[in-house]
């Protein structure tokens, strides 16, 4: 759907879009759900202290007061006029290089980053599958558990309930009672296992992941994947962010190609990872 | 940036940016936007502040998770330290003993206070939970950006929880603070019960102040460079460390320097307390109508530092 709007970013959309009905951004007799609409929406980040800023006392004190952004202020558009309309019941990939914008796309789908220009409607709270930055390195696992199911805005009984799930899905006590030792005592490998376990306890309207697969032994990307796609089942919408092109056709139906910022193309994820991955071939 | 306009000019509706060339022109009349169809659907605006009313209950919603962060950060404070947790008491403590030896031996601020430990012991305390929850508060959007940008929680549990930490951290200096009353021969009246309305005016003055912070601080992170010299700026002219009463009647200081000094905020709740826990300490030690200010205060900071955090809502974790 993004041939006609990109067309000055490259021809890889008009080359395979079919010529039904899927190409237009919305069909008005479409009966399926939206659960997201993105409405050409821009993401622009504000960067403080970029480049020489003059430090001191009467600096600081005149960057407080004065209304200007500072000297060293820069502005990043990470995320470029992007529209595309998400249903019940999809699980989309987001596909592209480093710094493209996905992960800024999915924060601002979340509610979690301003957009500057356009909307973006969402049934529900889309929730980030990202719980890490509530949980605490000096706390014991089992603390964390209760906090991170909180911050997800669960409730005690909830967490209550899920408790012994959780722990047993992680495996971090496989080898002994490590959940009762602080986080910090853990393996990197068991701690992601933790968080995603927490993580992935509540159900979503629509959830989306950000690279939250590429962590654990094969053993827990297999379990996970098989999570991914039970919350998928409950969640309306899934959207996923991989840099394993495999995943995202395994896992998605549909893909969306970011590059800087700018939607290149939305569709089927075997045509459009197949596009994707002739791009970065021919680079 | 998109040529869209130029290929559709014979759209009726209004061209806006939402109108996408690939939907063809011939199909049904006038297909609704996305705006539209987001409105047939009940799909709202992600990330729009929400309503006064609806912030009320989502934050209510998030009791536990403000406490639980509090009681988290508690523990996590010192849980590296040998001693762990008895320095949540002995760090006060310690505090105090070195006013105690700079103004209550060097400077002599004991002069004419009767019971100067307790005086000074209550001070200390309950203004370090003033200085703090106010100085911390400063960093907690800015210093939890990750957080904010990876949950949706209404952002005011953040300086709250901020707040909570504090408070549960005085709650344990002043039992501290009761038994040494009670070593230091005093007995307990009813008139100790006082110290419940007062330590929760307090509490919440403080909320509210720490949510104007936590609003600047994310926009000025600069801020908190200045807070130290602000408040200890307003620590040294609360009357922490000696009776603003008999310091200033030494000088030639106007009435009213002495009238206002003495209702600011901090040395109304640091008198409250002490007029609450301390036998000698009466109340013509006390501004007049000083409940009323105190409730004002409260109030004043409360709803206003409330409203004022909640208007930037979807601001929070910008750039
Ligand atoms: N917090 C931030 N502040 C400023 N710029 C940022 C921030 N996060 C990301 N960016 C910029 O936005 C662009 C998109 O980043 P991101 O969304 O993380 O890309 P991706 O997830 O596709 O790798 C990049 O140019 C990056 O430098
Ligand atoms: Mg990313």
């Amino acid at each position: 759907m993004a041939d006609t709007k990109t067309a000055s970013a490259g021809t890889p959309a008009s080359a395979t879009a079919p010529a039904a009905p899927a190409t237009a951004v919305y069909d008005p007799r479409d009966t399926r759900v939206p659960t997201v609409i993105a409405d050409e929406v821009h993401v622009v980040y504000k960067v403080n202290g970029a480049g020489g800023r003059k430090g001191g006392a009467t600096a600081a004190l005149s960057r407080i007061f004065s209304r200007k952004p500072a000297p060293g202020m820069r502005e990043v558009h990470a995320v470029k006029g992007v529209t595309f309309v998400a249903y019940k019941g999809e699980a989309i990939g987001l596909i592209g290089s480093n710094g493209s914008g996905k992960s800024t796309l999915l924060a601002a789908i979340a509610g979690l980053q301003p957009v500057a220009r356009g909307r973006i409607y969402s049934h529900g709270q889309p929730s980030l599958l990202g719980v890490n930055a509530a949980l605490m390195n000096d706390l014991t696992g089992e603390r964390n558990v209760v906090l991170g199911g909180l911050a997800m805005g669960m409730s005690k009984e909830q967490i209550r309930e899920r408790y012994q799930d959780i722990v047993d899905f992680s495996g971090i006590n496989q080898k002994g009672d490590f959940i009762s030792l602080p986080m910090r005592t853990y393996s990197s490998g068991m701690g992601a296992r933790l968080r995603f376990s927490i993580a992935a306890a509540k159900d979503h309207d629509v959830l989306m992941i950000d690279e939250a697969l590429a962590t654990g032994d094969a053993d827990f990307q297999r379990r996970s994947q098989a999570r991914i796609e039970e919350l998928r089942e409950q969640a309306g919408t899934v959207f996923l962010v991989s840099h394993s092109i495999g995943t995202v056709r395994e896992t998605c139906d549909r893909a969306i190609w970011l590059e800087s910022g700018v939607l290149r193309m939305d569709g089927p994820s075997a045509e459009v990872c197949d596009a994707y991955e002739r791009f970065t071939s021919g680079r | 940036m998109q040529p869209a306009d130029a290929l559709t000019p014979s759209k009726a509706t209004p061209v806006t940016v939402t109108t996408h060339p690939a939907t063809p022109a011939t199909k049904t009349p006038a297909p609704a936007t996305l705006a539209d169809l987001a409105a047939a659907h009940g799909l709202t605006v992600s990330g729009a502040r929400p309503s006064l009313p609806s912030y009320v209950r989502q934050l209510w919603g998030r009791r536990h998770f403000v406490t639980a962060y509090a009681t988290a950060r508690m523990h996590a404070a010192y849980s590296t330290a040998r001693l762990g947790q008895v320095w949540h008491l002995v760090t006060p403590l310690l505090n105090a003993a070195v006013y105690y030896f700079i103004f209550g031996m060097i400077m002599n601020a004991s002069h004419g206070v009767a019971d100067y430990v307790p005086f000074l012991i209550t001070g200390v305390f309950v203004w370090d939970f003033i200085g703090s929850s106010i100085n911390a508060s400063t960093r907690s959007i800015h210093g939890n950006l990750g957080l904010v940008r990876a949950l949706h929680f209404p952002r005011a549990s953040l300086p709250l929880s901020t707040v909570v930490q504090l408070f549960q951290q005085l709650l344990v200096t002043m039992g501290a603070l009761v038994l040494l009353l009670l070593a230091c021969g005093q007995t307990p009246t009813l008139k100790w019960l006082l110290a419940a309305p007062a330590l929760a005016l307090m509490a919440v003055f403080c909320a509210g102040v720490a949510m104007v912070m936590a609003r600047i601080g994310s926009k000025s992170p600069d801020i908190s460079q200045l807070m130290p010299f602000i408040l200890r700026t307003w620590m040294y002219s609360s009357g922490v460390m000696w009776s603003i009463d008999s310091m200033l009647k030494k000088d030639h200081l106007a009435y009213w320097v002495t009238v206002v000094l003495k209702t600011n905020p901090a040395a109304v709740y640091i008198d409250l307390m002490r007029y609450a826990l301390i036998d000698s300490f009466n109340a013509h030690a006390l501004p007049h109508h000083v409940w009323a200010i105190a409730v004002g205060w409260a109030l004043l900071a409360g709803v206003g530092g409330f409203i004022y955090f909640w208007k930037a809502e979807e601001e929070y974790g910008r750039g």
